[in-house]
Formats: structure tokens, C-alpha cells, sequence
């Protein structure tokens, strides 16, 4: 049936109240439409309007791509996926549990005996603990419900550790011991390990990286080039002092000619293309795959992983330099061309953004002094401290020394650092110390931590106690 | 001695290889038997009969225990016992994955293959290690039944328990068999352990040492 608008429109015009009732139409209509094109358009500010609440710190990044937790497609069980953001959650994050070995996994909770315990606190659910846009209730960590979770399954703890005895049942966390997922750095038989370390190691070093090694899939490195072995376009405008920066680099030196990067759309494994100014990230995956995929993971990356535009300081939550408000994250923000300059890419890449009390402070830290005297040649390989030394861990991974480009890997918790790189030049205790001193991390570690954290000594009495009870067995029989 | 050395770690590095793929092995061999256990008439009435052209759940549990059994008294055998006898610088230890030449316990090793089989959507069944004196609190006795098959275990050495319980709005037929030393390994490892309560027995071989308990929904 068709809907006649004329006599509609000559019923407007002749009401006395018509121009009253065009006006509250189009209103309404501007209303919806502006709330309707919000919820079908892409990745974009117009979502804005449907963020029910602010998001984390791990996720505001990506908040405007709603797609990203909530649409059933995206799992890998299809569309028909029955729990769409706990699906969500695995597709990023399943793998670096993996990776922590993760001490409470959902499949741990999956005997049935635990069916009880699972009413009270459903442990098999990201979201039982970490809900999004409920900033009211989040705490660090992005941890939505009361910090006492561990008292529901740990209450008796102290039968069988009396060193526990009288702890606060909401200190598990929050003291520098325990950690709900990833307990690599603290674990009780890596606590021991430790023990007794003193506070500054006598051999500290990073590992050196093994930058050939570790290039991606069948990439080998091949004869050294020279300026003149250039492989530019005849009727490019020869730039002197950019081929001189490239043969200067460790590019240059495994044979890696312009073509291999300015050729090909990006995509492509291939060097015939048409020549590109502009050099895309999957040319850089090409040889360094580990380091742009662990990239995509950080915060750095993780808008690039998802389809949207790069993250750039503008849009960050912590302090930033204004001037470098809009300066686009990708490889080349660091190691630009045709440097490659990773001394510039481990520090002053950095600080040309950050601006945060941590990240002003470093030039004055006793770990910059270092990495000022290893640039300048009077400190050994490896003895310096610079941003990337912490924040960019050098892993010891199948292929040789790694350097894992997601800057918040190891601080989720921040403990894993002190495994991953603190304990190359620190004691284990004074590590993990200096870690949960807020005070400390502010200042970046210009004074020594104020408080001591117990659980390495405890560990190491909790083993002396049990090789105690086991000689005395020996002995008794 | 280089060259001594360099055939050790080869060793090693086989040895943990071939404890992989076991682990597969024995997850794939269990798995083997599922459809079995998914033929029609497995109901509760069911749970101890025999339907025409199926297995009941107590055949189906029998069947994947043996299995298990078998591996797991090979390894704490020929694996964990015979490193022992040896002395050989490789040895079953609790921290193993992050210590120099050291291989799961006995009971970390069924405890992993229990994991592989809980994760595969397909087994349809769990299982799991309780003892009376669990020197891992994780492996003590959950629920009542479980309570009371290893006390029908303690009672009747030789019997296996059978029983069916409801968790969680679903229930369950449950077989317990006894778990029993049957390595030098065990016993030894076991009476020196620090974790042993007051009570804890002095266990010799083929003494019941816990329950192995298989879990079927039904």
C-alpha cells in the first residue's frame, strides 16, 4: 500500500501548528539518524555515542571498534558462538596465557567437583573478573570485583603454609607475591633459586641479540652492499646522504637492497612492484615477523591489529609531549629511515612522547648514566639501561636472542619483568622489591626500594623446613 | 667426554620428545574408545548393564582405566624408577620444567594426560587421581562419594568402587579403581615425602596408595 504523503503535507501546511510539528519531525528525525548511523558506521568517533561506559586502559585503544569483543562473527566457532566476548578475550589474549603459563586456567575449574564453587565465582569466565565499561568499579589490572577472590578457594591456606597465617585475605596480590595468571617470576621454586642474591649482581648484562638468527622464515642474510650496489630506479633523485645512512646499517650489511623494501605493495613476498616512497609494515614482517606480531599485541600496535587507524599520542592516556600529538605508531615512528638507528629507537624514540613522571625521570636514573657511558663506548656491550632494556625484553626464544616489541608484556603484572630482564644485572628480592614500590617505579628506580618483599625469603625457609623433615626420616629409619 | 656429554643431552632431549608423545599417545588411544561410550542405552538405569550392541559406562570405564594403567605403571617402571636405579643425572621431579635434566613425577605425568583429555570437546569423560593421604592437596576426596570409594577401597582391597552422583544439575557415573605401588619409585618417593601427614601409612609395593577415578556424564 502506498503511503500518500501529499494530503500529509497539505495537512502540515494548513495546520495552524504545521511549521510546530515540521520542526519536532525533523528533530527527531536528526536525533535517530545521527544515533543510527553510530551503530552501523566503521571503527570511527560516531560510536562514541553507544560506549556505555569508559573502558580500561587495556582496551580504550580499541574501544570505538565495537566489533572487536562484540560481534559473534569474528569467533572461531562462527556466528552461532554462544559467548561472543569470552571469545573475544581468547582471541588476543589466549596466547599470551599460553606463554605465562597461566596458574588458573579456565580448565583447571572444569572437573566437575567444582561445579559449587563455579556458582560463587564463575573462575572458567574472563568476564567474571574483568568487565569493561564499568570504570566505577575497576581497579589496576582491569579488575572489576572485590580484590579478596583468592580467599573463596585459598581460605585454609595456612594448614599447609603456616607462614601465611594472619595475612590479609585481600593481600594475595597486592604485595608483590601472587599473581592470579602468571606467576613465572614467583613462583615458590624460582623464589628459592634466587635466594641470596645480592642487590646488584657482579655480572650485568643483557644477552646480546641475535638479530640474523632470529630473521623470519627463509630470509638469509647475503653478501654486504655498498652505495654504489643501490638498486633505486635510474630516474629516482639519488638522495646522497639517505644511501650513505643506509650503507651505513645492518641492512646494508646482510644485502638488503632498496628494492627489497620500496618494491611491491607491501603484501607481497615479490621485488618486482612498482616502487613505493612509502614502505608498509608487512615489508618489515617480512624479515622480522616475530617483532611487528608482538608489536600488534602492545598498546602500541593493538589498533593496528584491529583494522583501525595507528595509535597516536593524541589518543593516550598517559602524559605525552603535545608537540608529538599526532605522530602515527608504526616501525618506522622508531627506526626511521634510513637509519634504522636502534640506540635512537631504544630511548630517545621514547621520550620524544612519553611524559610521564616515570619517563622524565630516567635521564637523571642511575640506569641511564649507564646506557649514556655504554653509547660512548665506556661501558661493555649489554651494561647500559636503556627504555627498551626493560620494556623491550630481550627472550631467549628457539632461533637465538628476540626482542618481544609488545611493551606491556612484561607488565601484566609487572612482575614478569623482574624475570625477563631485572634479574640479568638485580637480585631476584630487590627486583621484585623495587617492582612493587610505587615510589620507585615513579621516580624509574633513582632509590632504592623502601620495603623489602618477604615470599623470597619464605620460599626459601619453606624448603629448608622440607629437606629438614626429610632428612629427618633418613635419619629416623 | 665432549662427546659423551653430547650424546646425554641427546638422550635428554629424546626422552622428553618420546614423554610428549606419549602424552598424545595415550590421549589418542583413550579417545579411541569414545564412540563406545556415546552408543545409545548409556542411562542411569543402564549404567551397570549391558544394551544390545553397546557397553555400559562401567565397561566403558574399565576399559579406559587399563589403559591407563598400563601407562602409567610403564613409566613410573621403566622410566622414573630405572633413571633411579641407575643414578643417572636425569631425574622425576616435581619443578621439572624448570630445572636442568628432570622429568615429570609419575603423578605429574597422568595428572597432564588427564588435562589433554579434559580439553578434547570429544572425550566425553574425565579422570582424575584421589588419595586418603594426598600429599597434593588438589587429589583429595571432593565429594561425598568420593569420600566414600576410597574408604570402600581402604575396606576391600582388590574391588573396584562404582557409583553414580549429581554435580552441578548433571549426573554422573563414577568407577574408582585403586591406585597402587607398583614402582619403587612410589613407595620411596612417597614415605619420604615432606608433605606426609601424622597419619600417612608406610607404603610398600603393590600397597593401595589412593583412587584413580573415572568420570562419565550420563
Amino acid at each position: 500500500m502506498m503511503i500518500q504523503l501529499k494530503p500529509i503535507w497539505n495537512a502540515f501546511r494548513e495546520s495552524p501548528h504545521g511549521p510546530k510539528w515540521l520542526t519536532w519531525a525533523a528533530i527527531n528525525l536528526s536525533i535517530a539518524a545521527y544515533f543510527g548511523y553510530g551503530l552501523v558506521a566503521p571503527a570511527s568517533s560516531h560510536k562514541t555515542v553507544w560506549l556505555p561506559g569508559e573502558t580500561t586502559h587495556g582496551h580504550y585503544q580499541i574501544e570505538l571498534d565495537c566489533n572487536a569483543c562484540h560481534d559473534p562473527g569474528r569467533s572461531s566457532e562462527g556466528p552461532s558462538s554462544s559467548d561472543v566476548m569470552q571469545d573475544a578475550c581468547i582471541r588476543c589474549h589466549g596466547e599470551q596465557l599460553d606463554l605465562a603459563k597461566d596458574t588458573h586456567p579456565a580448565k583447571k575449574f572444569r572437573d566437575p567437583t567444582n561445579a559449587e564453587r563455579l556458582k560463587i565465582l564463575d573462575a572458567q569466565n574472563c568476564l567474571t573478573c574483568h568487565q569493561e565499561h564499568a570504570p566505577e568499579q575497576t581497579l589496576a589490572m582491569g579488575l572489576t570485583m572485590p580484590a579478596d577472590y583468592c580467599w573463596h578457594c585459598h581460605q585454609e591456606v595456612a594448614d599447609s603454609r603456616p607462614s601465611h597465617r594472619g595475612m590479609a585475605y585481600d593481600s594475595c596480590a597486592t604485595a608483590g607475591c601472587h599473581n592470579y595468571h602468571d606467576n613465572r617470576a614467583l613462583y615458590e621454586k624460582y623464589l628459592d633459586d634466587h635466594h641470596g642474591q645480592s642487590d646488584h649482581l657482579e655480572l650485568a648484562a643483557l644477552p646480546r641479540r641475535s638479530t640474523a638468527e632470529t630473521l623470519s622464515g627463509a630470509i638469509r642474510v647475503q653478501e654486504p652492499l655498498a652505495v654504489a650496489d643501490a638498486d633505486h630506479p635510474p630516474s629516482w633523485t639519488t638522495d646522497d646522504s639517505l644511501l650513505n645512512d643506509w650503507a651505513t646499517t645492518a641492512h646494508a650489511m646482510a644485502g638488503v637492497n632498496c628494492s627489497h623494501c620500496h618494491r611491491g605493495d607491501g603484501d607481497s613476498t615479490s621485488d618486482d612492484g612498482a616502487w613505493s616512497e612509502q614502505v608498509a609494515m608487512e615489508r618489515c614482517r617480512q624479515c622480522h615477523q616475530r617483532q611487528v606480531e608482538s608489536f600488534m599485541t602492545g598498546k602500541h600496535g593493538m589498533r593496528l591489529a584491529a583494522g583501525l587507524s595507528p595509535m597516536t599520542p593524541e589518543q593516550a592516556r598517559l602524559p605525552m609531549h603535545a608537540g608529538q600529538a599526532h605522530a602515527e605508531l608504526d616501525c618506522s615512528a622508531c627506526h626511521s629511515g634510513h637509519r634504522f638507528d636502534t640506540p635512537f629507537a631504544a630511548t630517545d624514540a621514547c621520550l620524544r612522547c612519553h611524559a610521564d613522571d616515570h619517563s622524565l625521570a630516567y635521564g637523571d636514573s642511575s640506569h641511564a648514566a649507564l646506557w649514556r657511558e655504554e653509547l660512548a663506548g665506556n661501558g661493555p656491550a649489554g651494561s647500559g639501561v636503556s627504555c627498551a632494556t626493560c620494556h623491550l625484553p630481550r627472550l631467549d626464544g628457539d632461533s637465538g636472542i628476540w626482542v618481544n616489541h609488545d611493551q606491556n608484556a612484561n607488565l601484566r603484572p609487572n612482575e614478569t619483568m623482574a624475570r625477563q630482564v631485572c634479574t640479568h644485572c638485580h637480585g631476584l628480592e630487590y627486583s621484585l622489591s623495587a617492582l612493587a614500590d610505587p615510589q620507585s617505579v615513579a621516580s624509574c628506580f633513582a632509590e632504592a626500594p623502601t620495603e623489602r618483599i618477604k615470599s623470597v625469603q619464605m620460599a626459601h625457609e619453606w624448603f629448608q623446613q622440607q629437606e629438614a623433615k626429610r632428612a629427618a626420616r633418613r635419619n629416623n629409619r | 667426554m665432549f662427546s659423551f656429554l653430547c650424546h646425554l643431552y641427546q638422550e635428554i632431549d629424546l626422552m622428553k620428545r618420546s614423554l610428549q608423545q606419549r602424552l598424545a599417545a595415550a590421549a589418542a588411544t583413550v579417545c579411541l574408545l569414545l564412540p563406545l561410550a556415546t552408543l545409545p542405552g548409556c542411562s542411569e538405569s543402564e549404567a551397570s548393564s549391558t544394551p544390545s550392541g553397546g557397553i555400559t559406562p562401567q565397561q566403558f570405564a574399565d576399559g579406559v582405566h587399563a589403559v591407563m594403567m598400563a601407562d602409567r605403571t610403564v613409566y613410573a617402571t621403566h622410566v622414573v624408577t630405572n633413571l633411579n636405579k641407575q643414578d643417572a643425572p636425569v631425574k622425576a621431579f616435581e619443578y621439572w620444567e624448570d630445572t636442568e635434566n628432570s622429568i615429570p613425577l609419575p603423578a605429574q605425568m597422568f595428572r597432564m594426560g588427564a588435562e589433554l583429555v579434559d580439553e578434547n570437546p570429544e572425550a566425553g569423560f574425565t579422570y582424575s587421581l584421589r588419595s586418603k593421604w594426598p600429599l597434593n592437596e588438589q587429589h583429595q576426596a571432593k565429594t561425598e562419594l568420593e569420600q566414600k570409594a576410597l574408604d570402600f577401597l581402604s575396606e576391600n582391597p582388590g574391588e573396584n568402587f562404582y557409583g553414580e552422583e549429581e554435580l552441578g544439575d548433571q549426573k554422573y557415573f563414577v568407577a574408582v579403581y585403586p591406585d597402587r605401588a607398583v614402582a619403587e619409585a612410589c613407595w620411596s618417593c612417597h614415605n619420604d615425602h615432606p608433605n606426609r601427614g601424622d597419619d600417612y601409612p608406610e607404603f610398600a609395593k603393590d600397597d593401595v596408595m589412593g583412587g584413580v577415578l573415572v568420570r562419565i556424564p550420563l
